[in-house]
This record gives C-alpha cells, sequence and structure tokens, in this order.
C-alpha cells in the first residue's frame, strides 16, 4: 500500500466509502450499481480535480514519496542487459550515484543517475541519494567511457543536494561538482537529463550539462531546498510551503524560465502508481530525443550545449 | 519630544564620541587582531594587517588598482541590469541600494587590462555588493569576459568572492554555474589559460563552478572556501569541525589549490605565470 499524502485525503476516503458500498450490497445481496456509479463519476472528477490543481508543495510531497520509483526502477523497466559499473578508480564508489552501460532500444548507452534507496537499510548505504566527490568522478568517469566509444549518455538526476560533510569537502565536492559541469559542456555524444524526483542545487545540475533537459511532472529543480530558502529568506523553516511557491520550482515552473526543453506526463497521483507505465513514458522521450540528437556530429552537440545554457538568465541591457 | 527620539539623540551622541576616538577613515581596526593602524598604511600594504597579516576585504576598484598595470583597466557590460524574474518583494530595490554602494552594476566587474604588459581578460567578484551572490547578471557577465578572452586568445583571470547563489533569482540562479562553465571549457579547448584567484569568502555555487577549475587555483592566505556552510556541515555529521576547515590553508593541505600567494606577492607571481604560458611554449610546426 502506498502512503497517501495530505491534499489527496479527499479523494483516498471517497475511493474507501465506494469500496464500503460494494462491500455492503454483496453481503447485503442488493442492488446499488446505480449509486456506486454515481459516486465513481464523483470520484473521476475529484481525481481530475485534485490532481490537475496540485500546488507546489503537493508537487514536492509526491517527489519526495517514499515508494517514489528510483533510478535503478527506470533502468530496469526501460532497457536491456544493464551492466553496472563501479567506482571512481581514486577513491571509492560511492552508492549515492550509479552507473552503467545498457541497451536502449537496441543502441548500447550509458546511464547514470542518483540512487536513493528503498529500506532505511538501503538508504543508509546509499546516503540517501546525497553524493560524495567520488560519486561525481564515478559518473565523469563513465561519461568519458560513453565518450570514448560513441555512446549517448542519459542522466536521473534525483538527489537533495551534494552530501554536506566533512569528508566530501577534504576530498573536494566542489571540485568534483565543477569539473562535470565543464566536461559535460565538451562531450561529443548526446546527452540527455532527466529529473526524476528532487533535483537539489549543484549536487543535481553536476549531472544536469545536457543537450536537452527533461523533468517528470511532479518533480522539482532547485538552487535550495524550500525548507533551506525559507529558513534563509524569512528565518523560519516552517514556512517551506509557501517557499516552495515563490522558488518556482516545479516543472511548468521551470519550462516557462526557459530552463528545461519538456515535461514528462505523469501517472495521475504520481508515478509511484504505475512505475511500468510512467517507464514507458519516459522512455517515449528518451526515444524521440535521442533520434532528433543522433544526427548531429560531435561539434554539433557541443555547440548545441553551448547555445542552450548560454540562453539560460533574465537580465536588461539599457 | 518623543522617547523615541530622546533614544536616538543618546545614540548619535555615544556614536559621535567614537568618532572622536578614531577620525573617520583616518585609522582602521584589523577584525583578526584589533591593531589599529593609519588607513593610509593598510593601503600601502594592499590592505593587508601590518600586525597580524590579515587580508582585508577588497572592493573590486580597489583590486583593479592593486593587480593590474596602472590606468590599463576598461571595463565591459556595466549596462548590464538586474531584472526580478521571480517578483521577489524588495529584491530591484536592494540592488539599486547595492549599485549605490558600490558603484558597480552587479557583485562582477569585468573588462579588459595589462598586467606586466600582458593582455588579459579579469573578472572581479564583490563581496560588497549582495554578497558576491551569483544571479543572471553575474553569470552573464562572466560568460561574456569569458567569450571576450577567447576571442582575443588571451587568459582569462577571475577573482572569487561570494557567498553563492543568488536566492531571489532561484533556479537561474543555479543555471549560471552550467552557463560560465560551457563558457570556460570552449576557452580551455582553444589552449587558453585561466587563472582562478579564489578570495574570502568563496562559498557554495561559485565554489561547486568556476572558482574551481582554474588550470591554476590560487588561494589568499586565510581566505574561506568551501561548498557547505560550516553550520550545515556541523549539524549533519554532528562533529566539532577543526578551526582552520575551510581555510586556504586547509585546501591546500587536502589537495585542492595549487598555491597560497600573499597580497603583496600575487600580482607579481600570477604576472610571472601568465608570461610562462605565452611565451616559451614548445612550437610544433
Ligand atoms: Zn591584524
Ligand atoms: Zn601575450
Amino acid at each position: 500500500m502506498s502512503k497517501n499524502l495530505a491534499f489527496e485525503e479527499p479523494v483516498v476516503q471517497l475511493r474507501e466509502k465506494i469500496d464500503e458500498l460494494k462491500t455492503i450490497a454483496a453481503d447485503a445481496d442488493v442492488d446499488m450499481t446505480g449509486e456506486i456509479e454515481k459516486l465513481e463519476t464523483r470520484l473521476t472528477q475529484l481525481e481530475q480535480s485534485i490532481y490537475a490543481n496540485m500546488k507546489p508543495w503537493d508537487r514536492v510531497q509526491v517527489a519526495r514519496h517514499p515508494e517514489r520509483p528510483t533510478t535503478l526502477q527506470y533502468i530496469e523497466a526501460m532497457c536491456e542487459n544493464f551492466i553496472e559499473l563501479h567506482g571512481d578508480r581514486t577513491f571509492g564508489d560511492d552508492a549515492a550515484i550509479l552507473g552503467g552501460i545498457a541497451l536502449f532500444e537496441g543502441q548500447p548507452v550509458t546511464i547514470i543517475g542518483h540512487q536513493r534507496g528503498k529500506s532505511t537499510k538501503e538508504n543508509i548505504r546509499r546516503n540517501f541519494g546525497m553524493p560524495h566527490p567520488e560519486g561525481y568522478r564515478k559518473a565523469l568517469r563513465l561519461m568519458k567511457q560513453a565518450e570514448k566509444f560513441n555512446r549517448p549518455i542519459i542522466c536521473f538526476i534525483d538527489t537533495k543536494g551534494a552530501y554536506p560533510g566533512k569528508a566530501a569537502e577534504e576530498r573536494g565536492q566542489s571540485e568534483a561538482i565543477a569539473r562535470n559541469l565543464v566536461e559535460m559542456a565538451g562531450l561529443s555524444v548526446p546527452v540527455i537529463s532527466i529529473v526524476i524526483g528532487e533535483g537539489g542545487s549543484g549536487g543535481a545540475l553536476a549531472l544536469g550539462v545536457a543537450n536537452r533537459v527533461f523533468m517528470l511532472e511532479n518533480s522539482t529543480y532547485s538552487v535550495i531546498s524550500p525548507e533551506g530558502a525559507a529558513s534563509i529568506l524569512w528565518r523560519d523553516g516552517s514556512l517551506a510551503k509557501q517557499a516552495a511557491e515563490a522558488m518556482r520550482i516545479t516543472a511548468p515552473d521551470l519550462k516557462e524560465l526557459g530552463v528545461i526543453d519538456g515535461i514528462i506526463p505523469e501517472i495521475t497521483g504520481g508515478a509511484h502508481r504505475n512505475v511500468a507505465k510512467q517507464a514507458i513514458y519516459i522512455k517515449e522521450c528518451i526515444s524521440d530525443t535521442l533520434k532528433a540528437l543522433n544526427s548531429l556530429n560531435g561539434e554539433q552537440l557541443i555547440e548545441d550545449r553551448y547555445e542552450k545554457f548560454k540562453k539560460i538568465g533574465q537580465y536588461t541591457e539599457v | 519630544m518623543a522617547i523615541r527620539d530622546i533614544f536616538s539623540a543618546n545614540r548619535k551622541k555615544k556614536q559621535d564620541g567614537q568618532e572622536k576616538a578614531f577620525p573617520e577613515g583616518l585609522m582602521t581596526k584589523c577584525p583578526e587582531c584589533r591593531h589599529i593602524q593609519l588607513t593610509k598604511e593598510l593601503e600601502k600594504h594592499h590592505k593587508v594587517c601590518t600586525k597580524c597579516g590579515h587580508h582585508f576585504k577588497m572592493t573590486a576598484q580597489e583590486r583593479v588598482a592593486d593587480f593590474l598595470d596602472e590606468g590599463s583597466f576598461v571595463s565591459m557590460d556595466d549596462h548590464l541590469q538586474t531584472s526580478n524574474p521571480l517578483n521577489f518583494p524588495a529584491y530591484v530595490e536592494k540592488i539599486n541600494a547595492d549599485q549605490q554602494k558600490t558603484g558597480l552594476n552587479e557583485a562582477v566587474l569585468t573588462g579588459l587590462g595589462t598586467l606586466d604588459g600582458e593582455e588579459i581578460v579579469v573578472a572581479i567578484m564583490d563581496s560588497h555588493f549582495r554578497m558576491g551572490s551569483m544571479g543572471s547578471v553575474v553569470g552573464e557577465k562572466i560568460t561574456r569576459a569569458v567569450e571576450k578572452a577567447t576571442a582575443l586568445r588571451v587568459p582569462f583571470i577571475i577573482f572569487t568572492a561570494s557567498g553563492g547563489a543568488r536566492m531571489q533569482e532561484g533556479v537561474l540562479s543555479l543555471m549560471q554555474m552550467a552557463k560560465t562553465s560551457v563558457a570556460l571549457k570552449r576557452h580551455s579547448d582553444q589552449g587558453l589559460l585561466f587563472i582562478s584567484i579564489l578570495t574570502h569568502p568563496t562559498t557554495g555555487g561559485v565554489s561547486a563552478s568556476f572558482a574551481s577549475v582554474g588550470d591554476i587555483n590560487i588561494a589568499e592566505p586565510q581566505a574561506l572556501i568551501g561548498f557547505a556552510g560550516r553550520r550545515v556541515i556541523e549539524e549533519t555529521v554532528r562533529e566539532k569541525l577543526p578551526n582552520d576547515f575551510q581555510t586556504a590553508e586547509f585546501l591546500l593541505e587536502h589537495g585542492q589549490l595549487d598555491a597560497i600567494f600573499h597580497r603583496k606577492d600575487l600580482r607579481k607571481q600570477v604576472a610571472v605565470l601568465v608570461k610562462m604560458h605565452t611565451k616559451g611554449g614548445v612550437q610544433h610546426v
């Protein structure tokens, strides 16, 4: 059973009521088809109005849902022959970032993504998807490998941010992120990045200098978490809900700000409600995008990325 | 006279008293060792405390005067103006106030100049402007400066000083890290030199982008440099961090910097580095 979120409570209650009614009708052997049908129509309407009018804070809740599908689940649903490749060859293997080679519709691709855990135990092992420098350096190693063998790169972004720890600073968290930004800029193969959950700050962007950037409908991408923004802006972390609106962190916001290229629709109620079907939506997006990008040569791909990021920002010239 | 006015009159009196002890501007007190020195004397020593060696923050204009050949600097893109993409209340007013205060259009001053005769493009961040935070204009000015250096085939030198992202521009601020990076990659691919000089403080998104990817990364003594804030780290790891954590010296020891130069040597040393990268390389015919 998936955990329900506060904003979807009316839907849950109505659904429970319908189920209850069905049980009663069956037990008492009375025909209540008309009543049930009426309620089911109302349920559909209610679902549509609630999920079509999700507030930024509602989307934050969906993006953080404990059962939200992870990088690995999408890889397994979308690709064949995924082989995970480990380690940065310098320090260690960071389980908060996962990468490897797979066949995507018959084409070899390199896939890299932040990886959260599904259980507390796995989350501890994966550091809740918050990478250390060696995670970013592994990602870069795999990107350079992809470039050598002319494979497209697909990145899944799903992190609260790079880990703010002592060891991370000692080993150069800043440099690791910065290096990825610069080196991704120069990759001569197609790069597609998709924000599938939370895209938190520089730790997310370090997998995001792509030719095309997409977001799942209920994912977020931001310079700081709503809680962090609230505590800086208003010295009150409990105003996160307001900060989520003010900071403009949802997929429609980022599309409007010209930061992302497209929004991948989500299953009604969130990706966790049907991982297999959600994976198909993502697969279609990647498939179409690869078709477009595969026709560009290395130089054109680098130029394309340059133009894309050069355009981002708002200012006036007087 | 209202009570509030009496208080403010008292406060004014107090301030006046202090000003008599330290005539305004004439003397400066070192925040590190509390040594009081003649401001003129301090300026003669590149704004480094004559007693303890504390490197005072510099304004962008002071840095131009201290670092470049006299009269060589020509600024670029002073006409770019910050807009308010997320419609944050009072954002434009804050920008206007800092423009008045600093004489800059934004938190970075960019332009062309010469360093011991060598032509360079320079970007100087100024932490007196919105704590040196990076919004769209800062990102655009740095990007254009890098593009200028690429077009002229000259070294690009940046002085970083920044608290990180410009909160009021949200994700657009974050994306400036990527924008400046694509420009730096193009400059680098042309075989051109990029020297990053990290000054106090260089943290957050600026630390995690251009500041850390110079061909040569130099810092000033004791500069605070890091990705995450000290308090955030202490709360996360629940341990007390060493006193020198995230100082230039700490980074040097952990292999994150090429060198730390005292400000009195900085101009000379960087000039030598620039000359070694513009002359005398092996010529493949
Ligand atoms: Zn001193
Ligand atoms: Zn020269």
